[in-house]
């Protein structure tokens, strides 16, 4: 171990990648050692699978060194990546689902005898190769008969069988239940014990601190900060995957102002908890997607959404708009019942999703910005009553006008828009149909600061006219300055809310970064002092 | 403007390949044979070449119809053919009791086809079959159907009324013309006077975002694959109509490729989205005139598939835009291309 430590098994040094348009990592510097857990985290756009798509060979690198084992290497393909030793597990596990596990584990290194392929060494093998991860099942029976974990297991298995040196797993625990994330913590352990480095790309935070001694984070492309996790505090971390500093965290006051200066004048000095909740969500919750969660909306109001990246904020907002069906719980809307179980039922009872995934979930691209505009308002009038051509024109000239939507005409594919402009076009296709209550899913991304702007200084002019939002950001800076109210969601967990007008910043990635009850970590609750005097 | 205008008429310039293609050919036509053009009145009739095309393509226009929405979903009807058979061979079998009047008779024809295609709808729509085995599978089975109504027979028939269906002549022209005009005129009023083309369009060309915004999106799959069964059946009753006979075995062979290549060349793309009914009839006159083309010039019909598969091959390069980037450098500049803004 100690030779281990004076020369790590990788190094990347000044690592820059430039898409067109992106730079999506700009120099930057990764250390991993033998018989380590090395975790990588960052929010969305951060860089982390560039990071790792430049490492495997996916990518070329456009600067920077990589060292590996002692040597300088530029792998050109995954291929070469793992003939030099780097296996890569991505969260999409890459097995055949129909194939035999055995089959998947030796795919294109068959032992084969005359041009035949050698089905005995091939289970022999297979076999083994799991055995060494401590996993004993029939590999003969294909890949889809096993559970998610077991398929994970093999893929590792699969990974390692190429003599690997670092172990690359891409969010492995994402789609895994409590205990089989403790089983593939064992078998990294185990694998980490024998000398394996191990990055483990997550966005748990217990995880984190759970199993990896050391931690890499990044953001907007940038290396922000590699700390041992055993003197990382958490709410260090949470805020380095946030974007600020630790300095600006612990003098409180700065960000106090910060967090005041709101987007629009016209938030209100006072809260309004007296008025009547119209929308109460009572138990609502979804095995594998969100766990249950209470939520009330009131008219006039916007209720944020925060949490770390995979916290459940999108699948909270998918099982109040129908998208996916709820397991447990229900809702209440005027104190009716409500189950809300496909997004058709919730546009009648006055609800509106504006997607994450402007591209697969939000844009019609071929048809026009116009057809686009009233498809939702059209959807919910039904197939015959069809919106007469001039009044489409008016509604969409009226939205393009009121958001400033740039377009060249209101025929044109709103395909070849900018992407503010496709964001301010879909909002406005809800806008058009007059909901009561209003998700709006990462609004925000991926526009510019302009446009950014715009679309705050909307949703507050739609609050005051009696809107109900729902306000879901990863730019924390963005859901204090324009919530009254917070929901915190921490590992699909909704932890807590947040109310009234001393809603920091602050606040919020303390909720976040508190340990769950009883569990015990090395991170614990960091070093702030405990609600500071307020300057008021 | 006047560009602007013709642009808008011909569905965004993908029509006008085929618009050409067609004229290119009628022109060969015009210098090789002369008879082709000819047309006189007979008993207050048209007769002709041209007149033949209409009536031979019918078939085809009909299928394109129903084929242009299938398609539009992004999805494809393969079982168009085996429906033709079983409407002609529901409709033969009906004609041969006596007391069962022609409008009965045709609605059960068109009955037992809108079922079929219905049958394809579920098995995309809801079970999540593949559109192209969904249908094979129909292609198969709806034969087999069609073999047992008739019992394996050829059912001939004299009925008057069924008999004028694709014999018979309407304001001079033959009825068939007739129908595929009001079979289109129809869609198009059905879908562009409605929100179904609006919808048909959105779920083929972002099926998630088009249900997320409200759309019923299998409903609107279910219904496209029964309206391209109810197509198949008119054309399964002229078919039958034509030969005064149900040839269960044969009728609508391969056709249901003509539909799927009319469609394509008339500018409706494979992937769903938007598509443009009057491109898919433009699509099949041109596969028709091509067919007669090559009769009257007494190409013999083993080698006929080859100049037709070298026509569609190059009115489909000359739609992708790649291609005419490459090849046709002059046209890029006549293009009027959007701006991207931001």
């Amino acid at each position: 171990m100690g030779r281990d430590m004076s020369e790590p098994l990788l190094r990347m040094r000044g690592v820059s990648k430039t898409f067109p348009g992106v730079r999506a990592l700009s120099s930057v510097d990764l250390t991993v050692r033998a018989g380590e857990i090395h975790a990588l985290m960052g929010e969305n756009g951060a860089g982390k699978s560039t990071l790792v798509k430049v490492l495997t060979g996916v990518y070329p690198k456009d600067d920077g060194k990589i060292y590996f084992a002692g040597e300088t290497i530029a792998p050109a393909s995954p291929r070469e990546a793992e003939s030099a030793g780097i296996s890569t597990v991505y969260q999409e596990i890459n097995l055949i689902p129909r194939l035999s596990v055995a089959e998947n584990i030796l795919l294109g290194r068959q032992p084969a005898r005359f041009g035949f392929l050698n089905w005995k060494a091939i289970h022999r093998k297979a076999e083994r190769a799991l055995e060494r991860i401590g996993l004993r099942i029939d590999v003969r029976r294909e890949a889809a008969a096993y559970s998610v974990a077991i398929q994970q297991m093999a893929a590792i298995a699969r990974a390692l069988d190429v003599e690997a040196k670092l172990l690359i797993l891409d969010e492995p625990t994402s789609s895994l239940d409590e205990r089989e994330v403790e089983d593939l913590f064992d078998v990294m352990r185990r694998l980490r014990d024998r000398g394996l480095a191990i990055l483990f790309i997550t966005h748990f935070l217990d995880q984190v601190y759970e199993i990896a001694s050391r931690v890499t984070v990044l953001r907007n492309g940038e290396r922000v900060g590699e700390c041992e996790t055993a003197n990382l505090p958490r709410l260090e971390l949470v805020a380095k995957m946030l974007g600020k500093d630790r300095a600006e965290l612990e003098s409180g006051g700065e960000l106090r102002t910060a967090g005041t200066k709101r987007a629009a004048p016209g938030v209100p000095a006072d809260s309004e908890p007296t008025r009547e909740a119209f929308f109460q969500v009572r138990g609502l919750g979804r095995r594998g997607g969100v766990e249950p969660f209470d939520l009330d909306m009131r008219e006039g109001e916007i209720v944020g959404l925060a949490g770390l990246l995979g916290s459940g904020r999108t699948e909270m907002a998918r099982l109040l708009f129908g998208v996916d069906a709820a397991d447990t719980g229900q809702c209440l809307l005027d104190g009716k019942r409500f189950a809300p179980s496909s997004p058709r039922k919730a546009i009648d009872r006055g609800l509106a999703f504006c997607s994450e995934d402007r591209k697969t979930e939000g844009l019609v691209p071929d048809l026009s910005v116009r057809e686009n505009l009233i498809l939702a308002l059209q959807a919910s009038r039904g197939p015959l009553r069809l919106l007469p051509r001039k009044e489409q024109m008016e509604i969409a000239g009226r939205y393009i006008r009121a958001l400033d939507i740039r377009t060249p005409s209101l025929e044109t594919p709103i395909g070849n828009l900018s992407g503010g402009n496709q964001q301010k076009a879909l909002l406005a296709r809800w806008l058009a149909i007059q909901p009561r209550l209003m998700i709006l899913d990462e609004p925000t991304r991926g526009i510019d600061v302009g446009a950014k702007a715009e679309i705050e200084k909307l949703v507050q002019s739609l609050r005051e006219r009696g809107m109900s939002i729902l306000f879901i950001s990863s730019e924390l800076e963005e859901v204090v300055r324009n919530c009254r109210r917070i929901a915190v969601l921490r590992d699909r967990k909704k932890i807590g809310e947040l109310t009234g007008p001393d809603i920091d910043e602050r606040k919020v990635m303390r909720m976040i970064a508190e340990t769950n009850e009883g569990r015990d970590s090395r991170g614990g609750v960091p070093a702030v002092p405990n609600d500071p005097p307020r300057e008021e | 403007m006047t560009r602007k205008g013709l642009r808008f008429r011909l569905d965004g310039g993908r029509t006008i390949w085929p618009v050409l293609g067609l004229i290119a050919l009628l022109v060969l036509n015009l210098i090789f044979s002369e008879r082709f053009f000819h047309l006189e009145i007979l008993d207050g009739r048209l007769y002709g070449t041209l007149v033949d095309v209409l009536n031979q393509g019918s078939k085809v226009m009909l299928l394109a119809v129903g084929m242009t929405l299938v398609i539009a979903t992004g999805g494809v009807d393969l079982s168009v053919g085996s429906v033709m058979a079983i409407s002609g061979a529901v409709g033969a079998v009906l004609v041969a009791r006596r007391e069962i009047p022609f409008p009965a008779l045709v609605a059960g024809a068109l009955s037992a086809a809108v079922l079929m295609g219905l049958a394809n709808g579920v098995l995309v729509a809801l079970a999540g079959v593949q559109p192209i085995v969904a249908t094979l599978i129909f292609m198969v089975l709806g034969r087999g159907v069609a073999m047992l109504i008739t019992g394996g027979q050829i059912i001939t028939f004299e009925d008057r009324a069924f008999v004028f269906l694709a014999n018979g002549h309407f304001l001079g022209l033959p009825l068939t013309a007739a129908i595929v005009a009001l079979v289109f005129a129809g869609t198009a009023l059905l879908t562009r006077r409605t929100a179904v083309g609006l919808f048909i369009e959105a779920t083929g060309d972002n099926e998630t975002a088009s249900r997320l915004c409200g759309v019923n999106t299998r409903m609107v799959k279910v219904l496209v694959y029964g309206f391209s069964g109810f197509c198949a059946g008119v054309a399964g009753l002229i078919a039958a109509s034509n030969i005064k006979a149900a040839d269960s075995s044969r009728v609508g062979e391969m056709m249901e490729l003509d539909a799927i290549f009319a469609v394509v060349v008339g500018g409706t793309a494979l992937t769903g989205g938007r598509f443009t009914l009057v491109g898919s009839i433009v699509g099949a006159l041109l596969i028709q005139v091509l067919t007669t083309t090559m009769y009257n010039l007494g190409v013999p019909p083993a080698i006929a598939p080859v100049p037709k598969a070298a026509l569609i091959i190059v009115v489909c390069l000359l739609q992708s835009e790649q291609f005419r980037r490459h090849f046709v450098r002059r046209r890029q500049t006549a293009r009027p291309t959007v701006p991207e803004t931001g």
